[in-house]
This record gives structure tokens, sequence and C-alpha cells, in this order.
């Protein structure tokens, strides 16, 4: 790797973390508006016209409110736990291409950050392990609450995590490939893969908002049987990192969705337009974040819209609806995609 | 060589472990400290707590996790046989299909046993 | 800059493997045995086995030690009611851990020494080839592994529910 190539990384790196983060802080003013426009309110409108410096005010008061750690509670894994929540939730927007190449001076750049040839398993890894940050923080906490908020986040998200491996196999059976960015290139123009995959990605759209413990999948948090959930003993940073952490998965998740179902940055006659390769490339990006900001606020019609599950109802779900309707989607995949084989096989 | 590909991934660890510390940090400085011992009490619920939480907890979230292992697994054992679906052909897809048979197996004794039943 | 890499994370996994068996409290250990299997990971990558990299982190860091994890809170951790665990068992842990290093010792002198061996194909690793490897070469074991997973299972649940009646 050239030192001029691993600057332009280093720079995109920032950038990116920078752009996580300002979404991240505005998605909560967005979800507190998009909630009082759901239920007639006016939502946050004091500080700044509309209310707009709200995220700056409420990250302000996290970091000049009083750390408290409980006495009981294990000092170095409460630490540990939120830590964990927020780099895991960061680590992922490393693989996510957000945009094509771009041509300066002519060297060719592209706008993701770092492109393995086993992207969609890197974020499953990185998913994965998100497990960690919620259940440490929960057990550290010593507080009977929080171990049985913690215990049934990790269990759901394990539970939920099978279903979402099994709906991704189907998608890679059609594309051959695990990097993303050729998934994304293969669904130049109009190509898009949920013409193809159209229950895979129902069943990877539920097991997301289970993943980043959104409604109605916010078991972990049920106020009325867990108190704050595992995040009960937390105050300061260390809360606003677990909440922080939510808002970065959900629009990590909602980059995914849109690169894996929604052709990334394609966008139908990008090719007739007579632009020029650079042009193309920055509509193509604002094109993405457009279908990125669409879940996004998707993610909160639904949270501001259904019920939370009850615990049984959640884990039947998981385990008794979408595991067996993702293993129907691989063998309904196979069978359409060896459709001539099977022809030949059965009538020959 | 391909291992160059994870550069980028330590500089974002880096960048997003720095961000940690230092939020971490500044929040340890910035923030008031008056403590009293009744205030590290743990709030729990907000009444007196009773005993403590290292208690032990349902079995079933166990064998949750232990299932949750078994069928990871097999969730990997797909993926190399995804990317390798169109040139393995119709005798690579009866393959998989003997293998998802004996997990469906393994799945329906699963359920027929009442061990992901939560009431 | 490979030797370099190779050795801090040899240095990284060793301390960590260590820190496994002397940290006091169960969970910092398995805080230890997660940082260790990155460093393998870390390892993996070097060698181009990409694949098995990062099955590496998801299996052992995501999905075995989430079970330790829900093992060691599931046993009533308290300080005060950790069992004592007499003389005898000791000694016996420390024999029986002791055999077991004079036998890996023992196979690693028998073995001699590794000869160096050169792939004529870098990409070996790669999950695409490892597919082909695995589905036409070794389709046998792949087939049977199917029924280890099945009486896997089954076990796991007859022990889980023995515990609820």
């Amino acid at each position: 790797m050239g030192i001029e190539l691993l600057i332009f990384k280093s720079i995109l790196v920032l950038v990116v973390f920078t752009i996580t983060l300002t979404i991240a802080a505005y998605s909560t003013y967005g979800e507190r508006k998009i909630a009082a426009f759901l239920q007639d309110r006016i939502g946050p409108n004091r500080a700044g016209p509309f209310g707009i410096f709200q995220p700056v005010a409420d990250g302000g008061k996290m970091f000049l409110k009083e750390e408290i750690i409980p006495a009981d509670a294990s000092a170095f894994l409460f630490v540990l736990g939120p830590s964990l929540a927020m780099l895991t939730a960061l680590m992922t927007g490393v693989v996510i291409p957000w945009g094509d190449t771009l041509t300066l001076n002519g060297v060719e750049y592209s706008l993701q950050i770092t492109d393995l040839n086993i992207g969609v398993l890197y974020i499953f890894g990185v998913v994965s392990f998100g497990v960690y940050g919620i259940m440490i923080g929960g057990w550290s906490s010593n507080n009977k609450f929080s171990l049985l908020g913690a215990i049934r986040a990790s269990a759901q998200m394990i539970s939920y995590e099978l279903a979402m491996g099994l709906s991704i196999v189907a998608l890679i059976m059609t594309t051959g490939t695990l990097s993303i960015k050729e998934i994304v290139d293969q669904q130049a123009t109009w190509h898009w893969n949920i013409l193809y995959q159209p229950l895979g990605f129902l069943i990877f759209m539920i097991c997301a908002f289970a993943e980043c413990n959104r409604a109605p999948f916010d078991l972990a948090e049920c106020e009325t049987e867990l108190v704050g959930g595992y995040h009960t003993e937390y105050s300061s940073m260390k809360l606003g990192f677990y909440l922080f952490a939510e808002y970065i998965n959900m629009f990590i998740s909602s980059a995914l969705m849109a690169s894996l179902y929604f052709g990334g940055y394609n966008f139908p006659f990008m090719n007739s337009l007579g632009l020029d390769q650079n042009m193309v490339t920055i509509l193509g990006t604002v094109v993405f974040f457009g279908k990125v900001f669409f879940f996004i606020f998707f993610f909160m019609w639904i949270r501001w819209t259904i019920p939370r599950f009850r615990y049984d109802q959640l884990m039947r779900l998981g385990w008794q609806s979408l595991i067996p309707l993702a293993i129907l989607n691989i063998l309904l995949t196979g069978i359409f995609t060896m459709r001539e084989e099977l022809k030949n096989w059965l009538f020959n | 060589m391909q291992s160059v590909n994870y550069i980028p991934i330590v500089l974002q660890l880096l960048v997003a472990g720095g961000f940690v510390t230092l939020a971490m940090t500044l929040t340890h400085v910035w923030g008031p400290k008056r403590k009293s011992a009744e205030k590290l009490e743990n709030f729990e619920c907000g009444i007196e707590s009773q005993g403590n939480a290292r208690m032990p907890f349902s079995i079933k979230y166990f064998l949750t996790a232990i299932l949750f292992v078994l069928f990871d697994v097999e969730v990997i054992f797909l993926y190399p046989w995804a990317v390798n679906f169109k040139e393995l052909g119709l005798f690579g897809f009866v393959e998989m299909l003997v293998f998802i048979a004996f997990l469906l197996l393994g799945f329906l004794y699963i359920i027929k046993k009442g061990a992901l039943k939560w009431e | 800059m490979v030797e370099y890499i190779f050795y801090a994370l040899s240095v990284i996994c060793i301390a960590c493997a260590l820190l496994v068996v002397f940290s006091k409290n169960p969970i910092h250990s398995v805080l230890y045995l997660i940082l260790a299997f990155f460093a393998i990971a870390g390892h993996y990558v070097l060698l181009n086995a990409q694949f098995l990299a990062v099955v590496h982190i998801i299996v052992y860091a995501g999905a075995i030690m989430v079970l330790f994890l829900f093992v060691i809170m599931l046993l009533n951790l308290n300080a005060e009611t950790e069992p004592h665990k007499n003389m005898l068992t000791k000694i016996m842990a420390t024999v029986s851990g002791g055999l077991l290093l004079v036998t890996l010792v023992g196979s690693f002198r028998a073995a001699g020494q590794v000869e160096m061996v050169n792939l004529d194909n870098s990409n070996i690793g790669t999950i695409e080839n490892l597919g082909k490897v695995l589905f036409n070469d070794f389709l046998l074991p792949f087939e049977i592994s199917s029924v280890l997973f099945l009486s896997a299972m089954i076990g796991a649940v007859i022990l889980g529910k023995k515990q609820l009646s």
C-alpha cells in the first residue's frame, strides 16, 4: 500500500467516522421529531431554531454529568461494557461502499474504506461480537434487573443472528461473492437484489430490527418489567454510549440494507445521463444516503407504530418462523437458479 | 497479498478506540464528583435491594446459547457452498439438501421436545 | 514488516493465554481468551486465510465465548459462596496438566523439524477455493459432520430438559 493511498484511506476513515457520529446524533433529534409528528406533538423546539441544536446540548450534558459507579459493581467491567458497545458499533462502517470510485489527478480512489473479499462475513463477525457490550454491562452492574435485561438481550441477539445469516446465504447464492463492493456493482442501474430476494430481504430486515434492539424487539429495556434494562445503573457518557451505539447500529444496518438489497449507490439511468464518472459517483453517493435516510425513517416509523412483543412471542418468531422461512428461501432460490438443470435431469 | 486490505481496519480500530478512551476520560474529568455512601448504592428498582444479583437464572437461556453455537457452525458451512453454488451445479445442490435435511431433523426434534418453549 | 507483525501478534496471544490462566476473576479470563482469539485471527490474516480468520472470530469469539459467559453467569458466582477446592483436587489437576504437557512436548520432538512449504497458489485460503475443496474432495466428512451436529443437538436438549423437570 503506497503512502498516498494510506493518507487517502486515513482521511476517509476520519470522514466516515465524523459522518457516522453526526448522523447518529441527528437521528436522536429525528427520532424525537418523528415521534412528536406521529403523536401530534411539537417535539424539541427550544435549542436553536426548531430545536436543531438539541443533539449538541444532549451530548454536552452527557459529558458534564456526574459519573457514578455503584459501590457493588465491578468497576473495570462496568466501564468496559459501554466502551465495547460503542467500539463494535463503530467498526462495521469499514466495509460499506459509500460510493463508486473518484478519479483525482488520474488516480482512482474508491469511496469504500476497504474491500474485503469476505465483507459480508466481517459484518457478521462484528455483529456477533456486539453481544459482549450488553452482557458485560448488565452483569457488572450487580443489579438483578440489569442482569435479566442483559441475558434477554443476548439470547435475542444470538437467536436472530441465525436467521440473519441464513437469509444472507440465499443472497450469496445469487451473487456468488462475499465482497459488498462486488454485490453492489452487480446491481448496476435497476437490477436491485430486492427484485430477486424479496423474502430474504424481509427476513433480513426483521433480524436487523432485533439485532439493534429496536422496538418492537426492545424487550431488553422493557420498563414495565425491568426498570431500565441492562443500562439501569448507568449515568453520564457511559449511558450515552449505550444509547448512541444503538443509533449507530441503526445507521449501519440501514446502509447495509441499502447496499445489499437496494442497489447501494446505483440508480436507474445512471449511465445514460451523459455525465462524467466523478459526477455520477457523487450523485450515486447522494442517492445512497437518500436510501439510508429512508430506512432510518422506517426504523423510527415502526418504533412509534407497533407495540412491543412478549418474550415467548419474540423467541417463537425468531426460532420457529424466521429460521424455517430462511431455509425455505434458500431452497426456493436454489430451485429457481437450477431450474434448467433440474428440467434436464427430470425429463431426460 | 490480500492482507494489505486489513490495514484500514487497524486504522479504524485506532480512531474508534481513541474516541472511546477520550470520551470516557473527558466525562471522568469534567463531571462533578460529590459521592456519598447512599448515592453509590445500587439503584436497582428504587427501593432497597435484597441480596445481590449474582444469582442463577433459567437454564432456558443456556440451552438457547448451546443451540445457537451448533446452528451458527452449520450456517458458516453454508457460506463456502453459497459462494460456489453456480459452479458446483446440481450435484452440489443435492449435497446441501442432504446436509439441510439433517439440520431440519435436529430442528424438528428440538421443537417437538419443546426445548424452545418459553411459557 | 510482516515479521514484526507476526512477533507482535504472538506476544499478545501468549500473554493473553497466560492471563486466562492466572486471572482470579473468571469473566476476566473469558475476556483475555477473546483477545487471544483475535491475535490468532490476525495470524490467519497474515497467512492469507481470510475465511478461516473471520470464521474463527464468528465461531470462537462470537458464539462459544458467549456460551462460556452464560455458564459463568449461570453458576452462582458469589465471592463468599465459592467452593474451596481441597488439596487432592489441586494435586490431581497439576499431575494431569503436567502429563498433557509431557505428551505435547514429546509429540513435537518426535515430529522433528517441520519443512517450510512453498505454496504455488497464494489464494488457497480464500472462500472460493476452500468451498471447492470442501464440496468436492471432502464431501463425505462434510456430510458426516451433519450427523455429528444432530447428535450434539439431541444431547443438548436432553441435558437441558433433565434440569427442567
